[in-house]
């Protein structure tokens, strides 16, 4: 029973790291940037939501509101003013500044925050639990996570299959230049890309805020896990992206349940078999660049 | 077509080194003295410090042959920094080797530990490969912190070396450390010299037409890789050796991936020079900010993405105009008897080891 406790843990933990994983891969599928401050871009969206909660007592789900679109304008600033130069310059420059905007931004944090751990206060709904079985209880919150994992992942899918604005971001992660001949202003579209996906990092870190105690450190594990998602469900597929955040969970779950330290430990191992066995992913896209 | 040849060969001579060079090689030979003679000259504070400058320069100089001439930006070298250090205080301390030939025992390790890691790393490209790297060095460090014999979470001290009396033990590893500052340096001027080195500069510019001319991609990356693991093992020895005391938590510090990266973007990516540059820019900064905490690192992370972005060959670049000086020159240069007579003396060939400046890589 421990051990199906574990899994069903698991799988909700999944939810929140498809959650954490969709702006990597939104990023990456649009303009090819790995954004290494992706993690540390979900620890200030947690941060922001904590002073508005703990400071200003705004209610938590009001701060999920205000937080989401502030990191979407966020991340439509930092397209224009860094990554956009970055794209112009071509080679290592994307990568190399992303890199150094997650130095900088965890040192900043660390300055006004300090090292100490943190968490966003939500009362009864962080205790609040289901009973399945005799001895199987499901935390109320994990499940709103997951929910909202799988509605944002069905979401962002439904954007880019339908949306003109989703057409355009397929079209100028196809070919920049023939987009431009369109009309399109291809800085433009990837400034509204990262704007949807830093409004999902908001979402996320908001959540990550709710569940765990963070540090401005955190968001290297964030970083790390979301990376995990997207390799282990195989990369341009974000439902694929929702079973490695799964697999992922559950494999840190049962990792937990075996001893505390080797939660993570054995959350690697299991990436890094599938990147040794099934590089592709388990789910992977037709066609993947 | 013999003839064509033969008056090809008689006008036109190869020459590899350049004016700047053999300047560069009259400036280096003495200032490699002075150095030598530095535990003579001045205190051991000043050594100690002076060591972990060679270990920023060992590390910038390894980051750079993976980035600037590979073009694999790995954040996870601290994996190879902290098994040079776990190595040589293992081999020393309880096996009971000689910390002098532990250094060199646990670069090795870290070289034969790299080459099956390479194989799982290389199945990602760019950012990806990037984090992927970065796990790796993880998953290392997890799997050390799990290990009672090397101190499990709380690290390990470095007792053999201690034998020592303090003035002994610092200025050893002093001489240790500048030798290996030169054999980092040096290995990396002679590979990108070699046959390999042109490879691998095809590869940089065009990985598909390089291979196409029968440059083997893959394996000229991953040789580079384990060069690169190896050197950073030895800059975690030299770590180790001058700090006596590795902790898990501070020798597999991602910080360590961040330093490399600044060093290397402040200094000049893709030449020989800008990595040392970049680590002695490094290390000024950190000993002139020193007071002002983690601001320091703010400072040098905003200063790495402006020049990321405004002067993309670094401070080097600028120094050597474009690389016009070299003071390790890596490329061949067509030279022809009448240059003596030619009004402007001609601007370097691309066939060598620097980008084109004009041309984004």
């Amino acid at each position: 029973m421990q051990w199906l406790n574990a899994v069903i843990q698991g799988v909700l933990l999944g939810g929140l790291y498809a959650l954490l994983a969709a702006g990597l891969s939104l990023m990456f599928g649009v303009m090819r940037i790995v954004n290494l401050a992706h993690g540390v871009l979900a620890v200030l969206a947690a941060y922001l939501g904590y002073v508005m909660v703990d400071s200003f007592d705004v209610p938590w789900f009001l701060a999920v509101l205000i937080v989401v679109p502030v990191m979407a304008l966020i991340g439509y600033v930092l397209q224009w003013g860094l990554f956009n130069r970055a794209l112009s310059k071509g080679g290592l420059a994307p990568l190399l500044v992303a890199f150094g905007l997650a130095v900088v931004l965890t040192q900043l944090l660390q300055e006004f925050f300090t090292a100490d751990t943190r968490s966003i206060q939500i009362g009864s709904l962080g205790t609040n639990s289901i009973q399945i079985s005799e001895d199987i209880y499901i935390g109320v919150f994990p499940i709103v996570t997951f929910v909202v994992g799988v509605l944002v992942i069905a979401g962002v899918q439904i954007f880019l299959n339908t949306a003109p604005l989703g057409r355009a971001m397929r079209a100028a992660s196809d070919d920049p230049d023939t987009v431009k001949l369109m009309g399109i202003d291809n800085r433009q579209v990837y400034a509204l890309s990262t704007a949807l996906a830093l409004a999902t990092v908001g979402l996320a870190g908001m959540f990550i805020g709710m569940k765990t105690q963070f540090s401005p450190t955190y968001g290297d594990l964030v970083l790390i896990f979301a990376f995990e998602a997207v390799i282990i469900g195989g990369l341009g597929s974000l439902w694929g992206t929702l079973v490695g955040g799964i697999v992922l969970g559950v494999a840190q779950a049962v990792g937990n349940q075996i001893n505390p330290a080797y939660g993570l430990l054995i959350g690697n191992l299991v990436f890094l078999a599938i990147l040794a066995f099934r590089p592709q992913g388990l789910l992977p896209k037709a066609v993947t660049t | 077509m013999t003839t064509a040849h033969a008056t090809v060969t008689q006008h036109v001579k190869v020459k590899r080194a350049t004016k700047s060079s053999w300047a560069g090689l009259g400036i280096a030979i003495p200032v490699l003295l002075v150095l030598a003679a530095a535990p003579y000259l001045v205190e051991r504070g000043t050594q100690q410090q002076l060591v972990t400058l060679f270990s920023l320069i060992v590390l910038a100089t390894m980051w750079n042959l993976l980035a600037g001439y590979g073009g694999m930006v790995s954040v996870g070298q601290q994996a190879y920094v902290g098994i040079g250090a776990y190595g040589l205080v293992y081999l020393a301390d309880t096996i009971g080797l000689d910390p002098f030939v532990a250094v060199p025992l646990a670069v090795v390790i870290a070289g034969l530990l790299s080459i099956p890691i390479s194989f799982l790393a290389f199945r990602l490209v760019g950012g990806y490969f990037a984090i992927g790297t970065w796990v790796i060095a993880e998953v290392v460090k997890q799997i050390t912190m799990q290990i009672d014999a090397l101190g499990a979470g709380s690290g390990l001290s470095l007792t053999s070396l201690t034998e020592l009396s303090p003035g002994r033990r610092i200025a050893y590893v002093y001489w240790l450390s500048l030798i290996a500052v030169v054999l980092a340096v040096g290995v990396t001027y002679f590979v990108m010299r070699s046959r390999l080195g042109l490879g691998f500069t095809a590869i940089r510019d065009d990985s598909v037409a390089a291979s196409s001319l029968g440059v083997r991609v893959t394996r000229s990356k991953r040789f580079v890789f384990v060069i690169s693991a190896m050197g950073c093992a030895l800059a975690g020895g030299m770590i180790a050796a001058n700090t006596l005391r590795i902790t898990p938590e501070s020798i597999y510090s991602v910080n360590l991936s961040a330093f490399m990266i600044f060093m290397v973007v402040i200094g000049g990516l893709g030449s020989i020079e800008g990595p040392i540059v970049g680590a002695i820019v490094f290390f000024g900064l950190q000993q002139w900010l020193s007071d002002l905490g983690t601001w320091y690192l703010v400072i040098i992370g905003v200063l790495a993405i402006v020049i990321t972005l405004f002067l993309p060959r670094g401070i080097w670049g600028l120094i050597s105009g474009n690389g016009r000086i070299r003071l390790f020159p890596v490329g061949y240069r067509l030279v022809s008897p009448l240059e003596r007579f030619a009004l402007h003396p001609p601007s370097p060939d691309h066939a060598d080891g620097e980008p084109d400046p004009k041309e984004p890589t």
